[in-house]
């Protein structure tokens, strides 16, 4: 654990929750996307990576919580339970953002390696199931309104999940290509705790819901020469939506 | 002679030896599936391995269990290195005689098909398997010796999961009366090989540890040190190998330090020389008569190979996953610019999140040139990583960018495969 009591009282606290149980698919790059639009606009940033061992800080800004085959997915909410240091920094107003398998643990129950419900943490009103095929391709959704005009979501999806959304969360996303939760919408968020099945990574390929994640963090942000992520994404869109 | 998947020189005759003793049916669908090939080739389809195989598997699902009768066979499978490895091995065993080999890394059983009917006498088979494949295979086969070597995140969309893996392998193994040679620095590997009954273990080395820092037997921490580790939580250890890689000296279980003079570049290859060692010491080819053969090989399917155009000399790294391109970057010269070049289709895996996994902070200071069909994804990974790079169309125009002289190419397969073709295939 790269837990260090010395950081400076200003800086960014990014915590990545149990990368060496959770964390395929590139979840790194949310972590280092989150990082360094941070960096660049002059915000220090601390990141602690938190081995599925060790307690998790409460006392984080921005959690992070990627994906991981059956097993470790079943370990990782096992330990998050028993620790209870998540639920206590949300209790504080942290925001989260957990992908995939990550996404489903922070629900009532997902399936299992057999798809046996397997309970999970409790921080979303959502339960998680296996589905009949795995949804695997690239995803494009519209973001929900309330959360201030972000353009169309892009990503990559690659899981066997059907998420159902309960009264106290609201989708993330309606999706115009791709499966996500199954019902035609894509994540769900709550307060400052949001869930999607995207990887690409889902920061990378949205910058806008990495400044969204930020800003509820930090305040308002500055904006940035985006030139790279705006050619990813037009190319990615693109690639899945017909021509405007 | 090396009788290859390739089946260059397929014959047409049902002979003697293996084939001879194969039921009528078997022999039909072995040698329509050697004409398949050969089509293949002429019509420029590729090596013609997969098609061959994939006809006589068709008339004949028992193929492959009888064209295994009677014949020692290696199977040898990992995430990275199974090509490579599969070479070397079968250098070494030419030493003994002829040896049946899917040499072009066709590794599904109508690959194996192909291989083993194309060497109707070779006593010996060294055939790359895929990682999922393998328990049917063994299971077909039977098969007296297994490689394994790594197991690490893979392309996630076609891969299967890699504790699934293993344990499928775990269970494959368990009981069997199969030699099994394994990496025991790779903790999931090491749970996988622990069910045989006979294991050699070899300390190969592991690289890349991000997806070992949990037990897979309970899934508590694995605390390491140095190359040792043991599960904090239960008695699952590394245990205690029977060689040694130590830098470029393997350590044979008798203690002996040789030095591993190989053509082959960088720290893994020489893992997959110090398993192949261990391999071919079963079959009774000691150490001083493999050593000369592993290090006659150069290039394997075009990996390591070294193409020139216009006074440029673009040496060919073929990475597929975050392990195999740390490994690659252990390879390049630090002093000359690199053209990395990613693609994302079926055989890549399309989904490239993998490329935030690599850490490429090592390429700042190197003239860096990206291109592949995917190199926008690759243009956001390195400017987030603060690695300055330049566009290029294609291949073509990334090389005719650079000063003459030479250049490394790292490729994921598609666009490895795209260079080779474009460059005539050549090994
Ligand atoms: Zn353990």
């Amino acid at each position: 654990m790269q837990n260090d009591p010395r950081r400076t009282e200003s800086a960014l606290r990014i915590v990545w929750i149990y990368p060496d149980l959770l964390s395929t698919y590139g979840d790194q790059g949310n972590v280092l996307v989150l990082e360094q639009r941070a960096l660049r606009r002059g915000i220090p940033v601390e990141t602690v990576h938190v081995r599925s061992a060790d307690p998790v800080p409460e006392t984080g800004d921005i959690y992070l919580i990627g994906g991981g085959e059956d097993r470790p997915q079943i370990l990782g909410a096992e330990r998050l339970r028993r620790d209870g240091g998540l639920h206590r920094a949300v209790a504080r107003g942290a925001t989260v953002l957990a992908v995939c398998a990550g996404y489903q643990i922070l629900g009532t129950t997902f399936g299992g390696e057999e798809g046996q419900p397997v309970p999970g943490i409790e921080l979303l009103d959502i339960a998680s199931g296996r589905g009949k095929a795995r949804a695997v391709g690239e995803l494009a959704a519209e973001v929900a309104p309330e959360l201030g005009g972000l353009p169309t979501l892009t990503g990559f999806e690659n899981h066997m999940g059907v998420t159902w959304l309960g009264s106290a969360v609201r989708p993330l996303s309606r999706t115009i290509v791709g499966t996500g939760n199954g019902d035609g919408t894509e994540g769900c968020y709550s307060g400052r705790v949001v869930g999607t099945y995207l990887h690409g990574p889902a920061l990378a390929r949205n910058p806008a819901l990495a400044d969204l994640l930020l800003s509820w963090a930090t305040g308002p942000l500055a904006p940035l020469d985006d030139t790279w992520y705006d050619r990813l994404r037009q190319e990615r869109l693109a690639a899945v939506l017909p021509a405007q | 002679m090396i009788y290859t998947a390739r089946g260059d020189e397929a014959d047409p005759r049902l002979g003697s030896d293996v084939m001879s003793q194969l039921p009528f049916r078997a022999q039909v669908a072995s040698a329509l599936g050697r004409t398949a090939a050969t089509l293949s080739r002429m019509t420029g389809r590729g090596d013609g391995s997969v098609i061959g195989g994939r006809v006589g598997l068709v008339l004949e699902p028992d193929l492959l269990r009888k064209l295994a009768q009677d014949r020692k066979l290696v199977l040898v499978s990992a995430t990275n290195g199974k090509t490579t490895t599969t070479r070397l091995i079968t250098s070494a065993l030419l030493e003994l005689g002829e040896v049946a080999t899917n040499a072009f890394g066709a590794n599904m059983p109508a690959g194996h098909v192909s291989a083993l009917s194309q060497a109707k006498r070779a006593p010996y088979g060294v055939l790359e398997v895929d990682e999922k494949y393998l328990p049917d295979v063994l299971d077909t086969t039977g098969a007296s010796v297994l490689c394994l070597m790594n197991l690490s995140r893979d392309q996630m969309d076609r891969a299967a999961e890699i504790w699934l893996l293993a344990q499928k392998w775990r269970r494959a193994v368990a009981g069997k009366p199969v030699h099994v040679v394994a990496n025991c620095d790779d903790p999931l590997v090491t749970w996988a090989a622990s069910t045989a009954g006979q294991v050699i273990w070899v300390a190969a080395g592991q690289r890349w540890k991000e997806d070992s820092w949990c037990c897979p037997e309970c899934g508590g921490p694995l605390d390491r040190k140095d190359s040792d580790w043991a599960c904090r939580e239960c008695t699952f250890r590394r245990p205690q190998p029977h060689w040694v890689l130590d830098h470029d000296m393997a350590i044979d279980p008798r203690g002996q330090r040789w030095r591993l003079d190989i053509q082959l570049p960088g720290q893994a290859n020489r893992a997959n020389a110090v398993m192949a060692l261990a391999v071919v010491e079963i079959f009774g080819v000691p150490v001083q008569r493999a050593l000369p053969k592993l290090a006659e090989v150069r290039s394997v399917a075009g990996r390591y190979t070294t193409v020139e155009r216009d006074g440029r000399h673009a040496r060919l790294l073929l990475a597929k996953n975050p392990a195999g391109w740390l490994e690659a970057f252990d390879v390049t010269d630090p002093a000359l610019p690199i053209i990395l070049a990613v693609n994302a289709q079926g055989p890549d895996g399309r989904d490239t999140s993998w490329l935030w996994d690599v850490d490429y902070r090592i390429l700042r200071g190197r003239p860096v040139f990206v291109t592949g069909e995917r190199k926008l994804d690759l243009a956001l990974r390195l400017d987030t990583a603060g690695v300055p790079f330049q566009l290029a169309g294609d291949f073509t125009e990334a090389l005719a960018a650079q000063p003459p002289g030479r250049v490394d190419v790292i490729a994921n397969y598609t666009a490895f495969q795209h260079i080779r073709t474009e460059f005539g295939r050549a090994e």
